[in-house]
C-alpha cells in the first residue's frame, strides 16, 4: 500500500474499514478462527467420553496443567463443553453467520451504498473482535475457563467455591459476553436502520429477497432479548464481586455458610432464556434466509409461497420470545405455566411445518443446479426437519421430565440449530464467495466437503438419540461411574468416530477456502444466474457498490424461468414488460 | 512443545493439500449437467443412506433404552411418547424421501426449464392447517398428562420423602410417623446434623435420615427436593421422574412405583440388557453388575458431576415398612 496519493490506506482500508463488504470479511475470518477452536475442543472431549482411561498425547500436548498423563481432569471437561457451547452460539453462528452475511448482503441486496452508519458497523466487529479475544485469553487463566455450561447457571457460576472455572476464567467470560452483546446490539440497530430507509427506488418490503427478511426480523429480535442477557449478566456480576444476593441463597460451601440470602437461581434462568430461546432463532433464521435464496436460485424456480415464508419468519421471530420457559420445565417452576409454555412451544411447530413444505415444493419440477451451496441448503432442510421433529417430544412438558438434560436434547439441538445453522452458513459461504472476493471456490472439493459432513453429521447425532433414551444425562465427564450405562461404550465410539471425521472433513473446507482466496478461477459478475441486485455490482469491490446511479428495481427477487422470458432468469432490474404481471 | 509438533504437522498437511488442489483448478466450477447428474444420484445414494441408519440404530440400539416405566405416572408418559415418536417417524420418514427424492429426479438438464409455480393458497392452507390440528390434538393430551402427574394433591395417604442434594452426594429424610417434614435450613448445619434440619421444631424429632432410598411399592410417594449449594437435578430415569433442586427453595414431584426392584431384575429387557453389560464387564475385567434402580444428578454441578448417584430399592409396602422401622430417627441420631 505505497500508493500515497490514494485516500485509503492500508488502515482505513483493510483494519479500520467502513465498508461493509470489507466488515463482512473480517467478520467471517474472525468467524472461522473461532469455529476452529470451538470444533477442535469438541474433538478433545469426545476423544474423552469414548476412550475415558485411555492416554492421549494430544490431549498431553493442548492441556497442559489440565491433564494427567493425557487424561483429561474432570474440570477442563466441563470446561471444553462450556466454551466450545459459547464460541459455537454466539461467536460462530451468531457473529460469524449473521454479521457476516447481514454485513454483506444488506446493503447489496436492497440497493444501498453502505449500512446507514458505516462508523457504527466498524465499531460493531471491533467490538466483536475484542470479545473473542476476551474470551480466546480466558481460555489461558491459570484456574481455567468458565466451566459451568454455556448457559453459566449461578450458583455454580458465582461461587469459586464450587467449580475453579467460576473465578477469573468466569469473569472474563461475562466481560467478554458484555462486550459481545453491545457489539451484537449496535450491529442488529444497523441493520434494521438500514433496511428500512435504504431501499432504493421500488425496492418495497414485498419485493426483498428472504434472506433481507430474515435478517431484518433477526435484527429485531436480537434487540430485543440480547439487552436481558446483559441485565443478567450485570446482576450476576454483582453477586460474584458486590455480593448482593439476586441469584443466590441459603448455601452451604466448604464447610460454612455464606450470607446470601432472598435471590433465587430460577431467575437467573427467566433472564437467560428469554435470550437464549430467541437465541436460537438468531442463529437459525439468517440460515433459513440463505437457503431460501440459494435453493430458489439453484432450482431455477421462484420460492415457493413468498408471502407464507414471510409470514412463517414473523410468526416464528413472534412466538420464539414466549417459548423460553420450556428450558425450565423441571426447575421448580409452577406446573401451570409449563401448560402455557408447552402450548406456545408446539405452536412453533406450523411455521417451522410451512417453511420445510415451502423448501419442498421449491425443489418439486425444479432444473436443480447442484452446486456446493444447493447441497447444503438441502442438508440444512434434511437435519431442520429431523431436529425440528424431535422438539415436539422436548417441548411437551411431560415428555421433557424424562428426557431433559440428557444426551437426547444435546442430539436434538445440534441437528436443528447446530448443523443446520452451519450448513447454513457454508451455503452461504460457497453462493457468495465470488462476490466477497471476486473468485469462486473449487467446486469438486465443495462435494467432497459436503458429502463427508453430511455422512458424518448424522453418524454423530442420529445414534446420540439413543444415548439420551437410554437415560444418560449430558456433560459427565465419563459414564464409567455407572455400570447400567457400561453397554453405551461401543456407541460412543461410534460417535466419537464419525464426530473426528467430521472435523476432519472441515480441513477440505479451511483448504478450499483460503486457497481460492488467492487461486480460485475468477468468478463473472453473475456466476449463478441470479435475480439479487448483489450481481449488478463490479466483480472488484468499490466503495459505494454501483459506480453509477443505484439501480432501480421493477420486480421481487424469484422471477426465475417466468414463461415469457427467454432466459431462466430476470434480474429485479428488468422493467416489467407490456403486459406482464408483476410477481 | 508436543502442541507445537502439531501445529507443524497440521502446517505440513495443510501446504501439501494447496499444492494438490492445484489439480482440480483444470475444471469449471459451476456445477455443469454432469454434476448435476451425478450429484442428484449421489442425494439419492443418500437418502438410502439415512433410511439405512435409521433402521441400522433401530435394531442395534434398541435394547440400550430404558425398560418400562416402574411408576404409574410414567406408563402415562410412555404412552404419550409412544403416540409422539410414531407420528415424529411417520413425518420424518415421508419428509426425508420427498427432499432426496425431488433432489434426485428434478436434477438439472440443460436447456429444460423450470416450472414457474410460486405460489398455491390450498396447499398452503393445507399444510397450515394439517399440522396446527394434529398439534392441537397432542398439546391437549400432553397437558392432560402433565397436569395429571404434577398434580399431586390427588394423592392419598402418601409418603413425604425428601432429598437433599450437595456436591458430591445425595442424603434423603423420611417424614416418619407424623408424615410431616421438620423445618430446615442450611443455616442449621452443624456435626452429624448434615441436612441442617431444625431440632426445635417437634416436627424434626420422628423425621429419619438415610443414605440409600427405599420406596414401598404401590404407594404414592411426594418427594421434596432441597439444595445444599448449587444447582442439582434429581433424575430418576426408571420411574420417568426428574426434578431440580434449587438452593433457596424447596421443589416437589410426586409418582408412585409398580416394580420392585426384584421385578425390575426379572424384567426380560433388563435381564437382556445386564446381560450385555456383564458380557461387556468380563472382557474388561470388572466385577458383574446387577441391576439397581438409579438417582443421578442431571444438572452440571462440578468436577464430580459424573458421580453423584444414590441407590434406590423398591421394595414391597410390607417389607418397606419394616425397614423403616430399623432406621434411626433424627432424634436418635443426634443423641448419638
Amino acid at each position: 500500500m505505497s500508493d500515497h496519493h490514494h485516500k485509503e490506506t492500508f488502515i482505513t482500508k483493510y483494519v479500520f474499514s467502513q465498508d461493509h463488504k470489507m466488515i463482512s470479511k473480517q467478520y467471517l475470518i474472525t468467524g472461522i478462527f473461532m469455529g476452529v477452536i470451538g470444533v477442535f475442543m469438541s474433538m478433545l472431549f469426545r476423544l474423552q467420553i469414548a476412550w475415558p482411561d485411555h492416554s492421549f498425547s494430544l490431549i498431553e500436548a493442548f492441556l497442559g496443567t489440565h491433564q494427567d498423563g493425557g487424561v483429561m481432569s474432570p474440570d477442563i471437561y466441563l470446561a471444553l463443553v462450556t466454551i466450545h457451547g459459547t464460541i459455537m452460539v454466539f461467536f460462530v453462528l451468531t457473529a460469524g453467520l449473521s454479521g457476516t452475511f447481514s454485513n454483506l448482503l444488506i446493503p447489496l441486496q436492497i440497493g444501498a451504498r453502505d449500512m446507514a452508519s458505516g462508523f457504527l458497523n466498524m465499531i460493531s466487529y471491533w467490538l466483536f473482535f475484542l470479545s473473542s479475544i476476551l474470551m480466546v485469553i480466558s481460555l489461558f487463566v491459570e484456574a481455567g475457563p468458565a466451566s459451568a455450561g454455556w448457559t453459566i447457571y449461578p450458583p455454580l457460576s458465582a461461587l469459586p467455591q464450587a467449580i475453579p472455572g467460576s473465578g477469573a476464567g468466569m469473569t472474563l467470560w461475562l466481560v467478554s459476553m458484555a462486550v459481545f452483546i453491545a457489539s451484537s446490539l449496535l450491529g442488529a440497530l444497523n441493520y434494521i436502520v438500514t433496511v428500512l430507509n435504504l431501499r432504493t427506488v421500488g425496492m418495497k418490503m414485498t419485493r426483498l429477497p428472504l434472506t433481507i427478511w430474515a435478517f431484518f426480523i433477526t435484527a429485531i429480535i436480537g434487540v430485543v432479548s440480547f439487552p436481558v442477557l446483559l441485565s443478567a449478566a450485570l446482576l450476576l456480576i454483582f453477586d460474584r464481586s458486590f455480593g448482593t444476593s439476586f441469584y443466590l441463597s441459603d448455601i452451604f460451601i466448604d464447610g460454612s455458610v455464606l450470607h446470601y440470602q432472598g435471590g433465587s437461581p430460577v431467575l437467573f434462568e427467566h433472564l437467560f432464556w428469554f435470550l437464549g430461546h430467541p437465541e436460537v432463532y438468531i442463529v437459525l433464521l439468517p440460515a433459513l434466509g440463505i437457503t431460501s435464496e440459494i435453493i430458489a436460485t439453484n432450482s431455477r424456480k421462484p420460492i415457493f409461497g413468498y408471502r407464507a415464508m414471510i409470514g412463517s419468519i414473523i410468526a416464528i421471530a413472534f412466538l420464539s420470545t414466549i417459548v423460553w420457559g420450556h428450558h425450565m420445565f423441571i426447575t421448580g417452576m409452577n406446573p401451570f405455566l409449563g401448560s402455557v409454555f408447552t402450548f406456545t412451544t408446539l405452536l412453533i411447530a406450523i411455521p417451522s411445518a410451512v417453511k420445510a413444505f415451502n423448501y419442498i415444493t421449491t425443489l418439486w419440477k425444479g432444473n436443480l443446479q447442484m452446486n456446493p451451496a444447493m447441497l447444503f441448503s438441502i442438508g440444512l432442510v434434511s437435519t431442520f426437519v429431523s431436529g425440528g421433529l424431535t422438539g415436539l417430544i422436548l417441548g411437551d412438558s411431560a415428555l421433557d421430565i424424562n428426557v431433559h438434560d440428557t444426551y437426547f436434547v444435546v442430539a436434538h439441538f445440534h441437528l436443528v440449530m447446530g448443523v443446520s445453522a452451519i450448513y447454513g452458513m457454508f451455503a452461504g459461504v460457497y453462493h457468495w464467495f465470488p462476490k466477497m472476493f471476486g473468485r469462486l471456490m473449487n467446486k469438486t472439493l465443495g462435494y467432497w466437503h459436503f458429502w463427508i459432513t453430511a455422512i458424518a453429521a448424522y453418524g454423530v447425532f442420529f445414534p446420540m438419540h439413543f444415548v439420551g433414551l437410554a437415560g444418560l444425562p449430558r456433560r459427565y465427564y465419563t459414564n464409567t461411574a455407572f455400570p447400567y450405562f457400561d453397554d453405551l461404550a461401543d456407541i460412543n465410539v461410534v460417535i466419537t468416530m464419525f464426530a473426528i471425521l467430521g472435523g476432519l472433513a472441515q480441513l477440505i473446507f479451511l483448504g478450499n477456502f483460503f486457497w481460492s482466496i488467492y487461486k480460485g478461477k475468477k468468478a463473472g459478475t453473475n456466476p449463478w444466474n441470479s435475480n439479487t441486485l448483489e450481481w449488478t455490482t463490479p466483480v472488484e469491490h468499490i466503495h459505494g457498490n454501483w459506480p453509477g446511479k443505484i439501480p432501480e428495481v421493477h420486480r421481487w427477487a424469484y422471477d426465475y424461468s417466468k414463461p415469457g422470458h427467454e432466459e431462466d432468469w430476470v434480474c429485479q432490474t428488468t422493467p416489467l414488460m407490456d403486459g406482464e404481471e408483476p410477481s | 512443545m508436543l502442541a507445537l509438533i502439531y501445529i507443524l504437522i497440521a502446517v505440513f498437511i495443510a501446504s501439501t493439500f494447496w499444492q494438490l488442489t492445484n489439480v482440480f483448478n483444470l475444471k469449471k466450477d459451476i456445477a455443469t449437467e454432469e454434476d448435476n447428474d451425478q450429484q442428484g444420484k449421489l442425494m439419492f445414494a443418500f437418502m438410502v443412506f439415512f433410511y439405512g441408519l435409521m433402521i441400522f440404530s433401530f435394531w442395534k440400539y434398541w435394547a440400550v433404552l430404558l425398560p418400562k416405566s416402574a411408576s404409574i405416572e410414567g406408563e402415562q408418559t410412555d404412552q404419550l411418547y409412544d403416540i409422539t415418536m410414531l407420528l415424529i417417524l411417520v413425518v420424518q420418514a415421508i419428509m426425508q424421501f420427498l427432499l432426496f427424492y425431488f433432489a434426485y429426479k428434478y436434477r438439472g438438464i440443460k436447456g429444460r426449464k423450470a416450472l414457474f409455480y410460486a405460489d398455491s393458497h390450498k396447499l398452503e392452507t393445507i399444510w397450515t392447517v394439517t399440522p396446527a390440528v394434529v398439534l392441537a390434538g397432542l398439546i391437549i393430551y400432553g397437558l392432560s398428562v402433565w397436569i395429571d402427574i404434577t398434580d399431586t394433591s390427588d394423592l392419598e395417604d402418601p409418603l413425604v420423602v425428601e432429598l437433599y442434594a450437595k456436591q458430591f452426594s445425595w442424603e434423603a429424610r423420611y417424614a416418619g410417623k407424623d408424615n410431616t417434614l421438620g423445618k430446615a435450613n442450611v443455616r442449621f448445619i452443624e456435626g452429624i446434623n448434615t441436612m441442617g434440619v431444625d431440632m426445635t421444631d417437634l416436627n424434626s424429632v420422628d423425621d429419619i435420615p438415610v443414605r440409600e432410598l427405599h420406596l414401598p411399592k404401590g404407594r404414592p410417594v411426594i418427594f421434596k427436593f432441597r439444595s445444599q449449594d448449587v444447582l442439582h437435578s434429581a433424575y430418576m430415569p426408571h420411574f420417568r421422574a426428574q426434578m431440580n433442586c434449587v438452593p433457596g427453595m424447596v421443589t416437589q414431584f410426586g409418582f408412585t412405583p409398580t416394580m420392585t426392584t426384584e421385578e425390575m431384575r426379572a424384567d426380560e429387557k433388563i435381564v437382556a440388557k445386564v446381560e450385555n453389560i456383564n458380557k461387556i464387564r468380563t472382557e474388561k475385567g470388572e466385577d458383574p453388575y446387577e441391576f439397581d434402580y438409579l438417582l443421578l444428578c442431571n444438572k452440571i454441578c462440578g468436577a464430580s458431576h459424573y458421580n453423584m448417584q444414590m441407590k434406590i430399592v423398591v421394595h414391597e409396602e410390607a417389607d418397606f415398612n419394616k425397614w423403616l422401622a430399623e432406621q434411626q430417627t433424627m432424634a436418635q441420631v443426634i443423641k448419638n
